[in-house]
């Protein structure tokens, strides 16, 4: 009896040893380098886990068919390996903990959501492994004095900057007077951050500083406010339901404002949900198909933008190309690394400096990358009442003028 | 603290006006929980998710082209038949088990709900544009969205139909003598089961009507059915089982207060005053029926 036991322990535990050692070796197995990725494919991220997932596939297919990374004369190729995190920043890290301790991976790509970033960050940092994300832009993210992180999208606090810093320009230059209203989140209470400052260094005045709710769906009270203030500038962050909610609510009851700029209007779907009420509305992007920046694997926008409809039959959003362009980061480090040591991976990330597609890349000491402002786009409609969104500012992309102020309700 | 409200006075008419309308939807759902609280004493924590359902049903015939307004006539329809499948798999196991169980068995439903509508419908805020325009008083000083009066004026008509069903049908005096005792009404050959099941089926049935309503008006998420249940459970609190006009006083009420919280706490603070005035209107209860009590002894 007893001996049967220690046979059957020892059994168990050269099972055991054999199936560690086999997913040891799965961070580059034979021409395979493999990456680890929690990814929201259900829950309420799922929409936009989706839009990430297809932008690293698109970005994995596009490198292996155009030759792989060549790391140490050799060359190779990048796999992924996907879990869901179902939304849950619990969830996300213990598949964190999984995808490195368990399946052996010493790369991982970023989850969807700055919640979702933050709490991954710390296991992949305790471990040394380097993670290049792709939508997480909380400020507090790049203040924890992380080393392997490293983020391609600008922080939040500049989402809407260039708004503001647009209208002060066409005041003359004279401070203007803003209202505003953000979600209680860690992202949107960084763009109001962003706002802060920017009304600080321009003379600006902050009149109306709301703050809405979680389960958000009514800001009458906002919008009487506004209306009873007129202020010069209205900003609104609170993900989809923020935009949705503000452009329903700011149509029916008519308010008048110079200039309404928001967050999140592409996830949000705003001229295809609202159509002409949606019309003039500012929204802050990371990316636009029409900027110019290029590369060699997608070429520029227009061409990213048509591959990926061919490829998953819907317009990229900026989610997409964001998680496209990280996979291009790492490719790029590990062809100068020259090697798959963590170590010499992460300083070749920290001193990337390249142009993708997406836009330039460089990191600060942070992660976060420093060298991509953000672009501001106006949803413009055509008398048929087909709406578009187009690039505004900064300038040097700008595909069509800025209408400011936003005529008022009475003369549409 | 902001006394702008104060200040202006066409903020407070605003801010009542908008109260009232919203108000009134929140007694339609109140009023189905009351409902099936009182004939069946189970607290439904899916209430909010029905209604969400509900939602999605306007939303998906605006999809294909109906106008939503039609919602409010087929939503309560096909959520009558979702309410019925609910009680014959679930609720029937649980009805005259405690109150404990029920709540149990209907925050599972909830949970249930929640996932399966981010399933089959996506996790995307939507929402039904209904193309109604815009009411304009006093020197168009106060605004009132015409969709928030058209879903005011359905559910009133809606609550005064089921009133005048429950006191003239059969079924709704089934109903009635079930919710006053149902053991005496079974003896008297009312088919309880049925009366239940039927309940069960009116309760989701408003809550398609308001759901159809809040597409209207608001936003609809697989998420965002929790706050509609919290606020009905509260009006049933204040204005007890069994009450209509009560129903819908305390509904209006609680819709000025979560606007006038809105001015005056700002808007963070609009869903905690709701659950703050839960709290305190339950200890007060409390409160005074512990008084009662001494006085009996």
């Amino acid at each position: 009896m007893k001996i049967n036991k220690i046979i059957l322990s020892f059994i168990s535990a050269v099972a055991i040893l054999l199936s560690t050692s086999v997913v040891s070796l799965a961070k580059v197995v034979g021409d395979k380098i493999v990456l680890g990725a929690a990814i929201s494919l259900t829950g309420k991220y799922s929409s936009n886990g989706v839009h990430t997932q297809n932008g690293y596939n698109m970005a994995v297919d596009r490198i292996n068919s155009m030759g792989g990374i060549k790391v140490g004369g050799k060359t190779y190729k990048f796999e992924i390996i996907y879990y869901d995190d179902e939304s849950n920043p619990k969830r996300a890290a213990q598949l964190a903990e999984r995808l490195i301790s368990q399946d052996g991976v010493e790369f991982m790509l970023g989850p969807y959501s700055s919640g979702l970033t933050k709490a991954i960050a710390p296991v992949t940092e305790k471990y040394g492994v380097p993670m290049v994300e792709a939508n997480g832009a909380s400020r507090s993210l790049f203040t924890k004095g992380y080393k392997y992180l490293f983020a391609v999208l600008a922080p939040a606090n500049l989402y809407l900057d260039v708004a503001i810093r647009t209208a002060v320009e066409l005041n003359g230059g004279k401070g203007v007077r803003i209202a505003q209203a953000f979600e209680q989140d860690a992202f949107s209470q960084d763009v109001r951050l962003g706002i802060l400052d920017a009304a600080k260094e321009t003379g600006s005045e902050i009149i109306i500083d709301d703050k809405l709710p979680k389960e958000l769906n009514d800001m009458a009270a906002t919008l009487v406010k506004v209306k009873q203030m007129k202020p010069d500038v209205l900003v609104v962050s609170g993900h989809t339901k923020g935009a949705l909610t503000a452009i329903r609510q700011i149509a029916e009851m008519k308010v008048d404002v110079p200039m309404l700029a928001m967050t999140h209007c592409d996830a949000a779907k705003l001229s295809k949900q609202h159509g002409k009420n949606s019309q003039y509305a500012l929204c802050a992007s990371q990316w636009h198909k029409t900027l110019t920046y290029k590369d060699n694997f997608f070429k520029d926008g227009m061409t990213y933008a048509a591959d990926f409809q061919k490829e998953f039959g819907y317009d990229p959003p900026y989610q997409s190309a964001e998680s496209s362009a990280a996979l291009l980061v790492f490719k790029d480090a590990f062809e100068r690394a020259n090697s798959f040591d963590q170590k010499k991976v992460r300083d070749a990330l920290a001193a990337t400096n390249m142009q993708t597609f997406y836009g330039n890349i460089k990191f600060a000491p942070g992660g976060q990358n420093v060298d991509k402002p953000m672009v501001l786009f106006q949803v413009m409609c055509d008398g048929a009442g087909k709406c578009e969104n187009k690039v505004v500012a900064p300038l040097k992309w700008a595909s069509a003028k800025l209408i400011h102020p936003i005529p008022k309700w009475s003369d549409r | 603290m902001d006394f702008m409200v104060f200040q202006y006075p066409m903020i407070t008419i605003q801010a009542c006006l908008d109260g009232v309308l919203l108000g009134v939807l929140f007694a339609l759902i109140a009023y189905g929980m009351a409902l099936q609280w009182g004939v069946m004493n189970i607290i439904n924590i899916a209430q909010g998710d029905l209604v969400i359902l509900g939602g999605y049903i306007a939303y998906f015939m605006y999809l294909f082209g109906i106008h939503p307004a039609w919602g409010v006539i087929v939503s309560p329809f096909i959520m009558y038949f979702v309410g019925i499948g609910i009680y014959k798999l679930v609720i029937n196991k649980v009805v005259d088990r405690d109150l404990f169980i029920s709540i149990l068995a209907t925050f599972g439903i909830s949970i249930l709900f929640m996932q399966l509508m981010n399933f089959a419908f996506g996790a995307d805020v939507v929402l039904a544009n209904s193309g109604y325009g815009t009411t304009f008083l006093f020197d168009s000083n106060v605004v009132l969205p015409n969709s928030k009066i058209f879903s005011a004026i359905v559910s009133i008509a809606f609550a005064i139909c089921l009133v005048i069903y429950m006191k003239k049908s059969k079924l709704g005096r089934a109903i009635r003598a079930t919710a006053q005792n149902a053991r005496a009404a079974k003896i008297l050959g009312v088919d309880t089961e049925k009366v239940y099941a039927a309940t069960f089926g009116i309760n989701a049935a408003l809550c398609g009507v308001a759901g159809a309503l809040i597409s209207i008006t608001f936003t609809i998420h697989p998420y965002m059915g929790l706050p509609y249940t919290i606020r009905s459970f509260m009006i049933v609190i204040v204005a007890g089982l069994g009450n209509l006009p009560g129903v819908a006083l305390s509904g209006m009420g609680l819709g000025v207060f979560e606007e006038f919280a809105d001015y005056l706490l700002g808007t963070e603070f609009r869903i905690g005053s709701v659950f703050l005035l839960l709290v305190l209107i339950l200890v007060y209860r409390r409160f005074k029926l512990s008084r009662k009590r001494e006085y009996l002894k």
